[in-house]
């Protein structure tokens, strides 16, 4: 089946005109930002909300995370005679690849999805309408302010999950062995340098953003009724699911160019 | 019993006219919704725009609160031409206009109170915390719901979240309150309180009412006169009972 206006396939149409509606979205939540009125009151509300409100779950995720992969790699290190490398090892797969990327999927599906279904639920019950009416501009006061949040907290979460990943691998060195506190730290620090931590802290906030402005753009561009909240929060947990993958591959990528891999 | 408004047929080109509607043209992609559509709105008046679901009733009263663009026409309003207003002069224009969704638009997210004072905050930047809280209270006894203030939208029956949302429209004492499908959604002795409310709050405030409905309940009681859109353009206009008279198909069919 083929687009009437330009004799595309419908799904690659669809493609290019979801691609071309994001970048335009994006373009103007940069315009929009700099411009007053801030609305500062907002962005705080919405930094608890998405930040401090996403804690419990990251948390959790990144503790069974951690111990999970200490139980996983164990094993095989032991079988080769380097089991006193584990701390090293899972430090350094928690902080550079595994820590941002698990949080920020973690991440998509909580956020994304809730606003997402958030702004589409207020598009299609006209509440974006009646602010606009009340004298507020929409897109300041409900997207750049989520936007602005989740590229601020990601980064902050991807930090405390690491901490809570490399608690929950010290409790995993612990069940078969002993290893005190402070060696285990040492080691995980010791194998750790500037260029392991700043290029994913650097990445995490691209993905804070993709999740704000992709679940910020399903919701605002929301129809259909409650089928279409639906869609919206589900694509935007897609969507942003694999444009974390695409941005992960990309740093990779600048990372090996400026030879800090 | 409910009256119709105080206002008698013979009165009604005298009024001073506070909106004026001049060939408007809206379309989406081929289809015309308005085409060539006049209206004007005298002070203190009740209008009613009369007309089937789908006939562009939501589309005009949108363009007039400016949430859509007409391709053409004119939109007059307190001397100005609402599709050539930028942003800020048209937030001066809504602070002065109500507009009552057909959704009632409430924010879910937000206390009744907080739904009433975020027009406040926003268009009266200068307001004290003392006075939002006199001007939420008595906008919320307007419409007899003083005791909701601090419960959510979600608590409240449909009926009550019509009248929130009208106790919201009439917190900046518009002059022009626009009224999309006021009872669509309610029961029929609700939808009739609702009715009632709009016309003790047009004595009150003496505002002028724009009141786009397909309900005949609705027509009868609230309005001074009747415009019905037909074909994009305003087809007949007159007073309920001059209408209700029509011999005219396409008008009568609305009084069966």
């Amino acid at each position: 089946m083929k687009c009437m206006n330009t004799r595309l396939p419908v799904k690659t149409a669809a493609f290019f005109k979801e691609t071309g509606g994001i970048s335009n979205f994006t373009a103007r939540f940069f315009k929009e930002t700099w411009k007053p009125r801030y609305e500062v009151a907002e962005f705080v509300h919405q930094c608890y909300i998405i930040g401090y409100k996403s804690l419990p779950l990251i948390g959790l995720t990144g503790f069974i995370m951690g111990l999970v992969l200490t139980m996983q790699l164990r094993p095989s290190l032991v079988e080769y005679g380097v089991a006193s490398q584990l701390p090293a090892m899972v430090g350094i797969a928690i902080v550079r690849e595994i820590g941002p990327v698990i949080t920020a999927l973690i991440f998509a599906g909580k956020i994304g999805s809730s606003i997402g279904a958030e702004l589409g639920s207020m598009k299609v019950t006209e509440q974006i309408d009646a602010m606009e009416v009340s004298g507020t501009n929409p897109f300041k006061y409900l997207v750049v302010t989520r936007v602005l949040a989740s590229t601020l907290m990601l980064p902050v979460l991807v930090m405390l999950s690491d901490a809570i990943s490399l608690y929950g691998s010290y409790l995993g060195v612990n069940i078969r062995g002993v290893t005190s506190f402070r060696l285990f730290y040492m080691q995980v620090f010791d194998s750790l340098a500037f260029t392991d931590v700043l290029p994913a802290f650097i990445k995490s906030f691209f993905f804070g953003f993709a999740v704000g402005i992709i679940g910020c753009y399903k919701g605002y561009f929301s129809n259909k009724g409650t089928e279409g909240v639906g869609q919206s929060a589900n694509s935007a947990v897609v969507v942003s699911s694999i444009m974390i993958f695409i941005i992960d591959l990309i740093a990779v990528q600048i990372t090996d160019v400026f030879n800090l891999n | 019993m409910l009256e119709q408004t105080e206002i008698l047929p013979t009165q009604l080109q005298s009024l001073p006219d506070v909106m004026k509607v001049s060939h408007l043209y809206k379309s989406f992609g081929t289809k015309v919704v308005l085409a060539d559509f006049n209206l004007t709105l005298g002070k203190g008046e009740n209008l009613v725009v009369l007309g089937k679901s789908g006939s562009g009733k939501s589309v005009l009263i949108k363009c007039i609160i400016g949430l859509l663009e007409p391709e053409k026409g004119t939109i007059e309003m307190f001397g100005k031409n609402i599709p050539d207003l930028d942003h800020d002069e048209l937030d001066k224009i809504r602070a002065r206009v109500g507009f009552l969704f057909q959704s009632n638009a409430l924010y879910d997210s937000m206390t009744v109170r907080q739904n009433l004072e975020f027009p406040l905050r926003r268009h009266w930047m200068q307001v004290t915390q003392a006075e939002v809280d006199k001007l939420v209270m008595e906008a919320l006894s307007d419409v007899g719901l003083a005791h909701t203030v601090d419960m959510m939208p979600a608590e409240l029956s449909g009926g009550m979240r019509k009248r929130i949302a009208l106790a919201r429209t009439l917190i900046l004492k518009p002059e022009i309150i626009l009224y999309d499908e006021p009872t669509t959604g309610l029961d029929p002795v609700t939808g009739k309180e609702i009715i009632q409310l709009i016309v003790e709050i047009q004595k009150k405030y003496k505002s002028s009412s724009l009141i786009i409905s397909h309900d005949m309940t609705c027509v009868r009681l609230a309005a001074d006169r009747v415009v019905v859109l037909i074909d994009g353009r305003c087809y007949a206009e007159g007073t309920y009972a001059t209408l209700k008279k029509s011999d005219d198909p396409k008008v009568k069919q609305f009084f069966e």
